[in-house]
């Protein structure tokens, strides 16, 4: 954008750019808000909102009016004010004890438990994809692949051979990572919108196969009636023998929604902690030094093929045992919920909170999860808002919410990496 | 003479096009030999077909007695090579410190050579917790030279270590060269256009023309051949 003076000449050019601006905005508008269809006797009737499509120009011209006029002024760059950033250290040990404690605040109803089990799925998800895309810097636009890879093991294992959750959670690991392996090979030599799209196609290609082998996934029906886990062989029943019972508590059927709290929170505090404990490993390291520059690897004498196939399969791993949890909290399982968008979201996850950032990804999971689900009852406008939210970040924090990372290897003291080493997002 | 590394009539194509013809060169012990040749002559390509990427068509590359022409490219470098490569390459994003723990972690080494190459190296030291990104030219170029060393080879690769780089920090970067080799005793192959200065540095040198070598000869000999007096030192300054 060039800058403009406070001239004539610079009023009049932002004043035509700001008309361009609403004309794109009018031909978007037109179609998408200005027509509507209503159901009326005898077929669909055809309606204007013609004053909605103005006032949303009116919105873009004005928008686009500020932007020229202020450019060259800098855009205001989120920066955390001093005293906020002293307490920024503070804000991790926050989120873990509000996390850990949820389920005993007064004020946390059985919506609330579920929300936060969901937040906590793409929490986990994010976490695991953050390995791939955030660390060794592979970009995977099908990751929700091997979340439904783990899902459908799950609900496989346990519906046919009636094996325990606990016995099919390493399991469904196990094969998607097997998975990660199966994707990683062909892609190996793939690097940026290359591999994207491969793993885009990977993505749906999992998605199809499930919807078409019915003999096996029991195609687009699903698989129902996936048995629910127990704690140490107590089941959350209301029977004799069951948890309840055990404890001599009165039976509650939000045990088994706490239980699953906290089960997936533990899954979630293991991805997390395997990644740090990973990052400060060779092999972390490795993937970092991967993502920057794959040919002074090699030159290195890092075997790259082994590096980027661990990237995946640990990866894909985390994304099974979340696939499992997401089943056995179901307990229905079918291709639907498998789809693009999931692997859309996930990856805004970890790219709205900053690649490789582990309190960013969490943050923003809680954001966009959290916070679709709060403006639920705005129906079609949410995911409006949804996508402002994203636009907006990506303005304000090019980095993501936490831009910055801890070195890897530190001297003497911790320094937090400058933003500007980290991954823009334009 | 006891080759560290000989490469035999190697030729290497990238699809049909032929890079490398039958190019036959040795490196001893203790040597710092420099390969010269015009953009495009296949200097870069002869490195990187002596770490197995792309392979050679034929021809055989043994170091220290054994045969590597057809180990992957970790294997070679895990026995003893190590390559400095062209556009220096540092890990923009990570440390300094950590740039140079990789050279020697990628080979599952401690990384004790550290002190040794922040001695060379007094710059290094320096920036150590700097991230490599916001290096001059000269220092990356230091710390690429430095990230190989870190892992203790017995020969060092380095593929245009003058490129883009002012006149005194070259001089800079080829001292340290030269100290390298008469102090710790690293065998050096050197890829440059800079004739001059590498000829001057080296003990021998190959010219490389359109994938073939066509002289060889101490850097004294090729520096005094009119040929390369033309070609390769700015013609007629003579």
């Amino acid at each position: 954008m060039r800058p403009v003076a406070a001239s004539r000449e610079g009023v009049l050019y932002a004043l035509r750019d700001a008309g361009l601006a609403a004309l794109v905005a009018f031909g978007l508008f037109a179609p998408l808000v200005g027509l509507r269809t209503d159901v009326v006797e005898g077929g669909l009737a055809l309606r204007g909102r013609w004053d909605d499509v103005a006032w949303l120009c009116l919105i873009a011209f004005v928008g686009r009016l500020a932007m020229v006029l202020l450019a060259g002024r800098r855009l205001p760059r989120l920066a955390l004010p001093a005293p906020l950033a002293r307490t920024a250290r503070y804000v991790t040990p926050f989120c873990l004890g509000l996390a850990l404690l949820l389920p005993w605040l007064p004020f946390v109803e059985r919506y609330e438990l579920d929300l936060g089990i969901l937040v906590l799925t793409y929490v986990m998800l994010g976490w695991g994809l953050n390995i791939v895309v955030g660390l060794a810097g592979l970009l995977d636009l099908g990751y929700v692949a091997f979340y439904a890879v783990g899902a459908y093991s799950y609900a496989l294992l346990s519906t046919t051979y009636g094996l325990s959750f606990w016995v099919c959670l390493p399991l469904a690991g196990l094969l998607a990572a097997f998975a990660g392996v199966l994707l990683g090979f062909p892609v190996l030599r793939l690097r940026g919108d290359y591999l994207a799209i491969v793993t885009l196609a990977f993505g749906e290609i999992i998605r199809v196969v499930l919807t078409n082998w019915v003999s096996l996934t029991n195609g687009p029906n699903g698989i129902s009636g996936i048995p629910r886990p127990g704690l140490f062989g107590l089941a959350f029943t209301s029977e004799e023998g069951g948890f309840a019972d055990f404890f001599g508590l009165e039976y509650d059927p939000v045990h088994r929604v706490i239980f699953l709290y906290y089960l997936i929170l533990g899954l979630a505090l293991l991805t997390n902690w395997v990644t740090l404990r990973l990052r400060r490993q060779p092999l972390g390291r490795a993937w970092e030094a991967l993502r920057e520059d794959e040919i002074a690897c090699r030159a290195l004498g890092i075997n790259v093929t082994v590096t980027k196939l661990t990237a995946f399969a640990i990866g894909a791993m985390f994304a099974g045992f979340a696939g499992s949890f997401f089943a056995t909290r179901q307990a229905f399982v079918s291709p639907e919920s498998f789809t693009f968008i999931e692997s859309a979201i996930i990856l805004a996850i970890v790219v709205l909170g900053g690649m490789g950032s582990q309190l960013g990804v969490a943050l923003a999971a809680l954001l966009l999860i959290g916070g679709t689900e709060l403006f639920r009852d705005l129906a079609e406008w949410r995911m409006l808002i949804f996508g402002a939210a994203m636009v907006v970040i990506m303005v304000v924090r090019p980095r993501g919410l936490v831009g910055t990372r801890t070195p890897s290897i530190a001297l003497g003291e911790k320094r937090a990496i400058g933003g500007n080493f980290v991954s823009e997002g334009h | 003479m006891s080759a560290l590394l000989s490469m035999q009539g190697v030729s290497t194509a990238y699809g049909a096009v032929q890079a490398l013809t039958d190019v036959s060169l040795e490196v001893a012990e203790g040597e710092i030999v420099t390969l010269i040749g015009a953009n495009g002559a296949g200097k870069s390509t002869l490195l990187m077909t002596l770490c197995g990427d792309p392979r050679a068509r034929a021809g055989r590359i043994s170091f220290d007695g054994a045969d590597i022409t057809a180990l992957p490219t970790h294997a070679i470098m895990r026995r003893g090579i190590a390559q400095a490569p062209e556009g220096r390459r540092v890990f923009a994003r990570m440390t300094v410190r950590e740039n140079l723990m990789m050279g020697a972690e990628a080979l599952g080494q401690p990384g004790d050579e550290l002190p040794r190459v922040l001695a060379l190296f007094p710059r290094l030291e320096e920036r150590i917790a700097q991230r490599a990104g916001t290096l001059s030219g000269g220092e990356q170029q230091m710390l690429a030279i430095g990230r190989a060393l870190m892992s203790k080879p017995r020969l060092l690769l380095l593929d245009e270590p003058s490129l883009g780089l002012a006149p005194l920090v070259v001089k800079q970067i080829f001292g340290a060269i030269r100290r390298l080799n008469a102090e710790a005793g690293v065998t050096v192959l050197l890829v440059e256009q800079n004739a001059n200065l590498a000829l001057r540095l080296a003990h021998r040198g190959y010219v490389l023309v359109n994938g073939r070598i066509t002289m060889a000869g101490t850097g004294a000999e090729l520096l005094a051949r009119e040929e390369i007096r033309d070609a390769y030192l700015g013609g007629g300054a003579h």
